[in-house]
């Protein structure tokens, strides 16, 4: 009886060894790309609204304040959605015919909602507080992006656990002076390497240990 | 040789169920989205929709009874209050600028002169502060009308809590102080710096 596998086979099976390697590398990679990816953390997609609300003409255009708006994100987990009052208080003159806002003329007069769809939902499994965070130094920007230039919300970041924990790690890099906090296109006053860790220490800002304790977020 | 295959079973069983938990896992989002309600998240539960409850009307929270005139209305048995109700000190000031920065400046602007972003969009022309009428006004007067809202300004009680409406307040009469003193005021040393050329200011 003859060889049933040519000589040529020993290359092939030890070829194949690497290949299995490599197959459970690449599809490892695969996974981990597509768990990161904009697909699966909705970064970066635009989202249908009510209305479209434009923060580029509001916030980069006409220069309001985020905290105009967004008045509990001082003092509260959530930054605050502002009530459809807060619109009517200039567009009850401005665009008070524009077919474009009738949903938010309807939702005055009937008091009924707009149903705005929120872009950062973080998982209910994750303590965050607006609060803690616009206190110590960390600007609306650095977690937002440019808002100011964003016709369409959008979330800029992934929201991911390793996006919190590389500030956590070392919060030093983002803060900000307090009074910046929601300036857009921030530009540290000197290096941030010198200003950091000075803003760290003097906004009290905990230590490594407890940035990253398990429980700081999952509580 | 023969029991090779009986061996090989279980690893090829046990790598598919890794590659398969590898591929599912994450796909699960009950934990993501727990049965509660996050805030301002709609409810099937109220006829109008809404999971933040109002207080029922006539009702008071404990801890939220307002019962310091002055102090929550500006005004004392119907008369508007010339002192404020409480001390105000240089932070207070500070705040009490920055707080007007954000909810006064779209339409007052920065000087109070009634120009602000908004009214240059069409917003009808809002007050300018520095007018005899509104010199002469009792602080209780502007409480109320950041309270209550004023002709064309919606009242701003929901966005500016008592104590910042009275460092708004504060504030105000500062502003009013700068658009209105006399140039003996500034110190002889620094007079020059006036017919200087103002720096470039910085946007916030």
């Amino acid at each position: 009886m003859s060889q049933v596998f040519p000589k040529s086979a020993n290359a092939w099976s030890k070829a194949s060894v690497l290949a299995i390697v490599f197959v459970l590398l690449s599809v490892g990679w695969m996974v981990l790309t597509i768990q990161r990816s904009d697909y699966v953390t909705t970064a970066n997609q635009f989202i249908e609204q009510p209305v479209q609300f434009s923060h580029q003409h509001h916030s980069g255009g006409i220069g309001i304040d985020c905290r105009y708006c967004h008045t509990s994100v001082e003092v509260s987990p959530s930054a605050g959605i502002p009530p459809t009052k807060t619109c009517i208080n200039c567009h009850s003159q401005i665009w008070a015919t524009s077919p474009y806002l009738e949903p938010v003329r309807a939702s005055f007069r009937d008091d009924k909602p707009l149903k705005w769809v929120k872009v950062h939902d973080l998982p209910d499994f994750v303590y965050f507080n607006h609060g803690i965070h616009v206190t110590k130094g960390v600007g609306c920007e650095t977690c937002h992006g440019r808002v100011d230039k964003m016709p369409l919300m959008i979330q800029k970041v992934s929201l991911q656990m390793e996006w919190c924990l590389d500030c956590h790690r070392d919060p030093s890099r983002y803060v900000r002076p307090r009074d910046q906090v929601t300036t857009m296109g921030y530009q540290p006053a000197m290096a941030q390497a010198e200003l950091g860790p000075r803003l760290v220490k003097e906004y009290k800002i905990a230590g490594l240990e407890h940035m990253t304790s398990c429980s700081v977020c999952h509580r | 040789m023969t029991n090779k295959p009986a061996t090989r079973g279980p690893a090829v069983t046990f790598a598919l169920l890794a590659a398969a938990t590898l591929l599912f896992a994450g796909c699960r989002q009950d934990m993501h989205d727990a049965p509660r309600y996050e805030a301002y998240e709609a409810s099937t539960s109220f006829a109008d929709g809404r999971a933040s409850r109002t207080a029922p009307v006539g009702t008071v929270a404990r801890g939220w009874l307002r019962d310091d005139e002055a102090l929550y209305t500006g005004k004392v048995a119907g008369q508007t209050v010339e002192q404020f109700p409480f001390a105000i000190t240089h932070a207070d000031l500070q705040r009490g600028q920055q707080r007007f920065n954000i909810y006064c400046t779209p339409c007052h602007g920065q000087l109070g002169d009634g120009n602000g972003m908004v009214v240059q969009r069409g917003l009808r022309q809002a007050a300018s502060y520095h007018q005899d009428r509104l010199r002469q006004e009792k602080v209780g007067y502007f409480y109320d009308v950041i309270t209550n809202g004023f002709g064309a300004m919606q009242g701003y009680a929901e966005q500016v809590p008592v104590r910042d409406r009275w460092l708004i307040v504060a504030y105000l009469r500062a502003l009013q102080l700068s658009q209105h003193a006399p140039v003996s005021d500034v110190p002889a040393d620094r007079r020059a710096e006036l017919d200087a050329a103002p720096a470039a200011t910085e946007r916030h």
